[in-house]
């Protein structure tokens, strides 16, 4: 044999990992295979493929190859054995949690967390008889005060959304496997471009790939990605250590070593859930992540030229970017967070809610909707939409604002984004708007 | 990591072998040992149990060690207790295989340097079947990571 075999860079990765010159035809891009079942070679093969003796294409809700292309990407970017996607981020952590937890079991969650997390987390408990122990990510012995000897797993984003609190990940990562438990990150704000959650210890990372791995806010889309390294065989985790009743016996760790759980999460929790990911979303995800680090070097520097402006301006009260100097996260970013803190925060304008809607009403670039991560500049008012019927005392118990506004910053021109950011300002503080 | 998962010796075990002994191969087909077997056949590989307690798996007669296989043997690949591995390994280099493969959680560092110093490829804590479906299979269609960067067609 020649040479030993080159460790590729971040960007050659992430043009081409996961993905390969169709060897019937030559195409370049990734084909779309747009197929529901896949006809077997004979019946041998057939068995090998269910019985999982062999790697084979069944049927597109348990694989496919253009989404295995986007999970292969996204498992190589993050530093992972491998990736199972879902058709949704909010799919994703079900699909995990549901194959880790076992009812009596108990969960250590971040409080700052997306709210869309926190009311699912509460359904699951409900529903499977978890038990969730809320912690303050901010507290230094936050998650040692929350584990009990029945805690499967700990659970946080790297940056919260919308508070910006930045995960110290190896301190987690620790107090996780004192206990035996593995320690699931959400990346979805920074990307493995910005942070890769395994490198510091995390066991499993969930994206909502909707956002920045897209990019350009076409495709609804999540995944699990895992580090591999996690022992699920320690006496914890029977439905991964033990023999599948759902797999005739199948002893999915033992079997599948490091590739244990993502084959258990594909072949009976994808298989079961049916939350899977169409093969021409996984396209659009291809496309999007071979530019995801030109992107992110964007978004970074735009939106922290806009909070940096926005603390200059009237009218206007705390700007929550954790990459601001005097910000309480600025020791954690420059650990985790080196190439910067994403692209999505949040500011207070002084005039409240109702100031919160003139300045929505006054911008004419910025979108208002409830996503974040494009590569439009996207704002949103919680006062006035996802958290409107709360009152101003339980708006601050969930550590929103009246007049709380949060940004995702997009690829536009700085000064355009500025210049309608005045335009809001001005109408916000009960000026007329320039024409 | 460790310093037996060089990815150049995974390379040239998984392209140049042929003859495959597996010790402690299972006749139950929910084992690990008896997935790498079915899948090593179907890939053309031979397959050569070794196995005190089995008579013939997977259509192929079981010796019951290796100093009993009567052909050459090119890699030894073992799911054993990590105890019994540096016998296994001193018997590796004795009928003069040409590399000691021991399957995940099989982490015998002494059994490993036996057979170095034998002059067996050694490899540890790696799947022969997950490093072929990464190399030449299909391990890319279940969404693993299989390290493959090419733009050309190969």
């Amino acid at each position: 044999m020649g040479e030993a075999p080159r460790e590729f860079g971040f960007n050659t990765r992430s043009v081409h990992a996961g993905q390969r010159p169709d060897p019937y035809t030559g195409a370049s891009a990734t084909p779309i295979y747009q197929t529901a079942g896949f006809v077997f070679e004979d019946t041998e093969s057939a068995s090998a493929y269910f019985n999982l003796q062999e790697y084979g294409n069944v049927y597109s809700r348990i694989m496919n190859p253009t989404v295995a292309a986007f999970e292969e990407r996204l498992a190589n970017l993050e530093g992972g054995a491998g990736a199972v996607a879902f058709a949704s981020g909010l799919a994703a952590q079900a699909g995990l949690f549901f194959a880790l937890l076992e009812p009596g079991d108990r969960i250590a969650v971040a409080k700052a967390l997306y709210g869309g997390s926190t009311a699912q987390l509460n359904h699951l408990a409900r529903k499977l008889q978890i038990t969730i122990d809320w912690v303050d990510m901010d507290d230094p012995d936050g998650w040692r005060r929350a584990v009990t000897p029945e805690t499967k797993a700990l659970f946080a984003e790297t940056i919260a959304n919308p508070g910006g609190n930045v995960l110290d990940i190896s301190l987690a990562a620790a107090v996780a496997h004192e206990v035996g438990a593995p320690l699931v990150v959400d990346n979805t704000f920074a990307t493995p471009y910005l942070c890769r959650p395994l490198e510091f210890g995390a066991d499993l990372i969930v994206h909502s790939a909707t956002k920045f791995l897209a990019g350009n806010g076409t495709t609804i889309a999540g995944a699990v990605v895992d580090s591999g390294t996690f022992d699920w065989s320690n006496g914890r985790f029977p439905s991964i250590a033990e023999p599948s009743a759902a797999y005739h016996g199948l002893k999915f760790h033992e079997t599948f070593g490091v590739y244990g759980l993502l084959m258990k999460l594909r072949s009976e929790t994808l298989r079961d859930f049916g939350a899977v990911l169409a093969p021409f979303n996984a396209f659009l995800l291809l496309l999007g992540m071979e530019s995801l680090a030109v992107r992110m070097d964007r978004h970074v520097g735009n939106a922290l030229a806009v909070a940096e402006w926005l603390r200059e301006q009237p009218g206007v009260g705390a700007v929550r970017h954790p990459a601001l100097p005097d910000s309480p996260y600025r020791p954690l970013v420059d650990r985790y967070l080196p190439a910067g803190a994403g692209s999505v925060f949040s500011f207070d304008l002084a005039s409240g809610r109702d100031g919160g809607r003139r300045f929505i009403e006054a911008l004419s670039l910025w979108s208002h909707l409830a996503n974040v991560g494009d590569t439009k500049s996207l704002v949103i008012h919680p006062a006035s939409t996802t958290h409107r019927q709360l009152s101003d005392e339980e708006l601050a118990a969930s550590g929103v604002a009246p007049g709380t506004v949060r940004l995702s910053v997009g690829l536009e021109d700085v000064d355009d984004l500025v210049w309608d950011l005045e335009r809001g300002l001005q109408a916000a503080r009960g000026s007329a708007v320039p024409a | 990591m460790n310093e037996f998962q060089d990815r150049r010796s995974i390379q040239e075990i998984v392209h140049n072998a042929r003859t495959v002994a597996i010790v402690g191969l299972s006749a139950s087909e929910l084992r690990a040992s008896n997935f790498v077997g079915y899948y090593l056949q179907r890939h053309g590989y031979r397959v050569i149990p070794v196995n005190p307690n089995e008579e013939r798996v997977l259509g192929e007669q079981v010796y019951p060690s290796l100093r009993d296989v009567p052909e050459r043997i090119d890699v030894v690949d073992v799911f054993r207790d990590p105890a019994a591995v540096p016998d296994i390994a001193r018997e590796a280099v004795e009928v003069g295989a040409g590399a000691l493969w021991l399957q995940f959680g099989v982490i015998s560092p002494e059994g490993a340097q036996i057979a170095r110093d034998g002059g067996l490829k050694v490899v540890m804590d790696r799947c022969l079947k997950v490093e072929h479906a990464r190399l030449l299979g299909r391990m890319h269609w279940m969404g693993f990571d299989t390290g493959v960067i090419a733009g050309s067609r190969s």
